[in-house]
């Protein structure tokens, strides 16, 4: 049984991520070949197992609802790309 | 020469007063400036930074202090440049954080400031540690000082370079499927990936978040053990890490043996190894063998799913970590003409080609229709992985295993095929599925080149100390560990 194919350009839309024709190319020839590697996950007999999303089963791990200290406003905004007022600076997003 | 010290041999120095900090960390960027333009294992070199440390420890060493309080007190060492060290860069060996400088530090860094380490500066990496070969870092190669026609491994490659080629005295890598243990085994050091939840993650910048772990890399078993009892422990700033006491790791290299059992996974002695790796483990066993362990064999069924489990789940939590990268609050920004149109652009023009494909891949199998064939198949066959341990681990003290299937490759050799680059991890991607814990230990070389070949141990969680004790062990028995390539000691 083969792979699905991948619209890369579809997900690379969904990762908001800007590729070349180029690279849509090549990246969607190398994943398809890894994406028919996966294809072995479907020998191993899966059923009644539980899906792990972590070794550690630690739960509702909380802390204490206390002010602590925090980075300082102009620490926050050392690398921002763009600055002003204390703001980060963004394109307009709502006409 | 003081560079070529091990911790525990500079620390005895410094608290004999043989030697101060300062001459220390002299002779350490004396090497840098002899070797880095082979080796590159630097992104950034913090001169003037590594001198007032020093000056610092020798001023505290000359009130008293002691390495029983401090115990790295006076110690040069290096981090993967994906730890963060406060006002200093942080690039993750990626253009998009090119000119990030982190504005704290992470709890590693502080615990090691406590301990009077000095720290000298960056290592590189394969971008987000995405990577077995370090080749895959937006700005230099890193050469293995064993051979410089070859990769050093990764993604803590440069980590390994720099304590191969005797430029620190130790450093701290990141492991998520082999990342400290396969570089380390590839450049002849020792390196340990503990148990998940060991050591916090705080201000390690993540890649797959239920997969990472901080990871100590050394001269010798000793010193990793010293290392490691530093940086592990508790941390409420990370909601993943195990509030589990710290033994005392350096009291665990006993040199006993004795009734401990060793597992060999019958899985693992297969296809794919090259002869003169097997041979040289086969020879690691009888060695471990001689010194009273039972070797015995087991089986890990689940062993074949391992790199595919791996390549869904990591990629899959790189997409979520990695959407972080948008341009509005830190790092690179490419303006469009929208706010989505500047995060794509901004995204395809900072990152490298392998993070971009693991980003493509971690959307596609998280994404709508895909999620259960690829994502929710490969989180049980990880309950399944990890109860193939759980239960080997009800019959042996310890696994041990190659580390790498080969020693180390030719740069270029896998580059443009990064599937045959996944299947380098097959030894080590298994140990951060189950969360457990395993360390890769010198044991011989091919013969020509001469490269070096690492044994791998893997522990039950939380079971450091174990494989710390064995590993030394096989050390006192064996001279592998006491090697060092032609340059680092030239």
């Amino acid at each position: 049984m083969s792979a699905p194919q991948m619209d890369i350009r579809y997900v690379a839309h969904l990762a908001r991520l800007a590729l070349t024709p180029e690279e849509e190319a090549r990246f969607g020839a190398q994943l398809g070949g890894v994406l028919e590697y996966f294809e072995k996950l479907k020998q191993a007999d899966v059923s009644g197992v539980e899906p792990m999303a972590h070794t550690m089963p630690l739960v509702n791990v909380t802390r204490p609802d206390q002010v602590q200290p925090s980075l300082p406003h102009a620490e926050a905004l050392r690398n921002a790309p763009a600055a002003a007022n204390g703001l980060f600076s963004v394109p307009k997003i709502v006409e | 020469m003081l560079n070529r010290l091990t911790v525990s041999e500079l620390t005895a120095k410094l608290a004999r007063r043989e030697c101060s900090a300062r001459e220390a960390t002299q002779a350490c960027l004396n090497q840098i400036a002899r070797v880095e333009e082979h080796v590159g294992a630097f992104l950034n070199v913090d001169t003037a930074g590594a001198l007032a440390q020093a000056d610092v420890a020798d001023a505290t060493l000359k009130a008293g202090a002691s390495h029983a309080t401090q115990p790295l007190l006076g110690v040069p060492l290096a981090l993967k440049d994906i730890i963060a060290v406060r006002g200093q860069p942080l690039t993750c060996g990626s253009r998009i954080l090119e000119h990030f400088v982190s504005p704290y530090d992470a709890t590693v860094v502080e615990k090691l400031k406590t301990a009077g380490a000095i720290l000298l500066g960056r290592l590189n990496l394969d971008e987000f540690a995405m990577g077995s070969s370090t080749e895959n870092s937006a700005f230099q190669l890193t050469r293995n000082p064993w051979d410089l026609e070859r990769i050093p491994g990764g993604s803590s490659g440069g980590t390994a370079a720099a304590v191969a080629s005797n430029e620190v005295i130790a450093a701290l890598g990141s492991d998520t499927g082999g990342s400290v243990r396969q570089p380390a085994a590839l450049c002849g050091v020792v390196g340990i990936k503990p148990t998940y939840g060991r050591i916090s993650r705080y201000g390690l910048v993540a890649y797959a978040s239920s997969l990472d772990q901080i990871g100590c890399v050394a001269k010798d078993v000793r010193d990793a053990a010293t290392l490691l009892g530093v940086v592990a422990g508790y941390d409420p700033r990370d909601s993943t890490s195990v509030p589990q006491p710290v033994p005392d790791f350096a009291s665990a290299l006993t040199g006993e043996l004795k009734g401990l059992k060793l597992g060999l996974p019958r899985e693992y002695l297969v296809a794919g190894i090259d002869p003169e790796v097997k041979a040289t483990v086969e020879a690691a066993i009888a060695r471990l063998a001689a010194l009273g362990m039972e070797p015995v064999e087991i089986s890990l069924p689940h062993t074949e799913y391992a790199i595919a489990t791996y390549y869904v789940i990591a990629p899959a939590e790189a997409s979520a970590n990695l959407a972080r990268f948008d341009g509005v609050r830190y790092g690179l920004r490419v303006d469009g003409a929208d706010p989505i149109e500047m995060y794509a652009r901004t995204r395809g023009a900072g990152f490298g080609a392998e993070v971009k494909r693991r980003i493509i891949l971690g959307t596609y199998v998280l994404s709508s229709g895909y999620y259960d064939a690829y994502y929710l198949r490969a989180q049980k066959v990880r309950t399944l992985i990890r109860q193939d341990f759980l239960k080997a681990f009800e019959q042996v003290d310890a696994i041990m295993t190659p580390t790498t299937p080969s020693a180390a490759f030719k740069i270029g050799e896998k580059a443009n095929d990064p599937l045959q680059m996944y299947l380098e991890d097959i030894f080590t991607i298994s140990c951060n599925l189950a969360g457990i814990c395993g360390l890769s230990v010198p044991c011989g070389f091919t013969a020509s080149p001469r490269l070096p070949i690492g044994l791998q141990l893997l522990g039950k969680p939380f079971g450091e100390a174990d494989l710390l004790r064995i590993a030394h062990a096989y050390e006192q028995a064996t001279d592998w560990h006491r090697e060092r390539a032609p340059l680092a000691v030239a």
